[in-house]
């Protein structure tokens, strides 16, 4: 397939438009996501990372330009269910256990019972909570949650992730351990991920490109280019890495200072 | 093990409270000696449940399928309208200001004016006084429960291209579920008030309402106490079988986990 994995095109968000709590959430972005790239944004708390997001998960609709996912509309792509997402809150549901709401994505697609399980129960193994699959979410630490959250959205291999600040809650030792575990999945199985994350030094680890986003409008104020090879504990511990780190906190830095 | 003690402590105190009301009751008017009859101690009251056994109970049964249909047809007339209303704009738009304007009405005062529709003598009437005061705060409450769920939640069944329907079972349905039991309880006593009142005025005179009034007019008090104490038990069962249903329906709820690890 030549598309694009993401393509948007000059889209803009006006919240409560003509209204006089009217928010200019995006202002003519411009983005396109290569198949298999890993992407991140990142910028001042309320710039329109989450709106972007949802911009193509087909969740809200542009107020302007358009948005494509894998050559079609983004609804469309929403409809075939070719992405799947990880919100800022966990979402999980009371209701329902852990395994249960790991395997509700499959439920909705028609994966027969013992598929649902064993996947559920593979996924528990990678985000470390095997034990707690019988257990109800309200039972679960908001990082444990969050994590459960990561499993539910990793479940059915989708090949593009949207995730919103998916290790927010995390400790910074799971946090490192979740993002080897996001690019060892990432590279395996060719994924596209889309990946929100307020800290500079994720941006630069996970990243093959980091977005700098502007707020208010929000805008793309740069997009600083990643090139560290293959990831591993030594380059968290590696010059280039830090350099990447210092170029987005400065990118960043102006962006706050305007 | 614990569990069964924090149990056992939570229902004792309310046993120990009605024990200790009840011999208190019993000994104020041995000692006070008020004179008359118009509060019977509780041993007159356990005496005439006895005495009049068969015409207790069976008032007690008449009465208690009045509140049992009664009930059901109105919950699920209420659960109906709430999902209806929930799924569909022109459904809202008819039934819920037609069912808050009901709401404003005072049902009970209506009673003679159904037993005029349905007969005088027919339990109808009151069965249907029951299900009009059941309907609203079960309605109320559920549409509430319905629609009052995370964003975000809707957004994840939405990014898997879920229809309404599933969404409505998936994620509507169980967010209402606590809504739905705390209008059930309150629905329950309203039903035994409503049945036994509604038959005041009309409907099956072997019932505990006209128990009630007959026994008081011919100031045989002991037995008006006992229909009541009759229609207090029928009121205990539903709501600890209401509680039963709840544990049931919803054994993730963590309201009740909460006050077992309180205990
Ligand atoms: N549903 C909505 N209605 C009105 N305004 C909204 C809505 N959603 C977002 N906004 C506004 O749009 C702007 C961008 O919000 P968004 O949630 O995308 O920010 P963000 O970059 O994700 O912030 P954070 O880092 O705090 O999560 C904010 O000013 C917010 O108030
Ligand atoms: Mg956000």
């Amino acid at each position: 397939m030549s598309a694009h994995a993401v393509a948007v095109k000059a889209a803009s968000k006006v919240f409560n438009q003509g209204k006089s709590n009217e928010v200019h959430a995006l202002d003519e972005i411009d983005l396109t996501v290569e198949d298999g790239e890993f992407i991140t944004l990142i910028g001042p708390s309320g710039c329109g990372k989450s709106t972007l997001l949802r911009l193509i998960a087909a969740l809200t609709e542009p107020t302007g330009g358009e948005v494509e996912v894998k050559g079609k509309s983004a609804e469309q792509a929403r409809l075939d269910q070719d992405y799947g997402m990880a919100f800022q809150r966990a979402g999980l549901f009371d209701w329902r256990t852990v395994s249960k709401n790991i395997e509700l994505p499959l439920e909705l697609m028609g994966w027969s019972r013992g598929d649902r399980v064993r996947r559920a129960g593979e996924m528990l193994e990678l985000v470390k909570l095997p034990e707690f699959g019988g257990h109800h979410p309200s039972e679960l630490s908001g990082g444990m949650q969050q994590r459960v959250a990561i499993a539910r959205s990793l479940a059915f291999s989708p090949s593009l992730l949207l995730m919103d600040e998916p290790f927010g809650a995390l400790d910074e030792m799971t946090r490192e351990h979740m993002q080897d575990e996001l690019l060892r999945i990432w590279s395996e199985t060719h994924t596209t991920v889309v990946f929100v994350t307020h800290s500079i030094p994720e941006a630069a680890y996970l990243s093959s490109r980091v977005v700098v986003m502007s707020p208010r409008p929000g805008r793309i104020a740069t997009i600083v280019d990643v090139d560290l090879g293959d990831r591993s504990d030594d380059t968290r511990e590696d010059p280039a890495f830090f350099e990447k780190v210092t170029e987005v906190r400065e990118a960043l830095r102006a962006v706050e200072s305007a | 093990m614990t569990q069964i003690l924090g149990r056992l402590r939570r229902s004792t105190a309310p046993v120990i409270a009605g024990v200790v009301i009840v011999v208190g009751w019993e000994l104020a008017l041995l000692i006070l000696n008020p004179g008359g009859f118009v509060l019977p101690p509780p041993s007159d009251i356990i005496g005439a449940v006895f005495e009049n056994w068969s015409e207790v109970f069976d008032a007690a049964r008449n009465t208690g399928f009045i509140i049992v249909t009664g009930l059901v047809v109105g919950v699920l007339v209420g659960v109906a309208a709430a999902l209806l209303v929930t799924r569909f704009r022109l459904a809202n738009e008819v039934i819920t200001p037609l069912a808050v304007s009901l709401n404003a009405v005072p049902i009970i005062a209506l009673a003679p004016i159904f037993n005029a529709w349905f007969g005088l003598l027919s339990p109808r009437s009151n069965q249907a006084i029951v299900v009009v005061l059941v309907f609203f705060p079960i309605f109320i409450n559920t549409a509430k429960g319905l629609t009052q769920v995370e964003p975000s939640q809707i957004e994840l069944m939405e990014s898997y291209a879920a229809g309404k329907w599933t969404i409505t079972r998936e994620v509507r349905i169980p967010n209402a579920m606590p809504f739905f039991f705390t209008a059930l309880k309150l629905s329950t006593s309203l039903a035994v008030i409503a049945a036994i009142v509604a038959e005041y005025f009309g409907g099956r005179q072997d019932a505990l309402g006209p128990l009630i009034t007959q026994s008081a007019g011919l100031t045989r008090y002991a037995d008006a106490w006992a229909a009541v104490l009759a229609g207090t038990v029928i009121g205990g069962m539903l709501y600890v079988l209401t509680g039963a249903l709840e544990r049931v329906a919803m054994p993730w709820h963590t309201s009740m986990r909460a006050d077992q690890q309180s205990n």
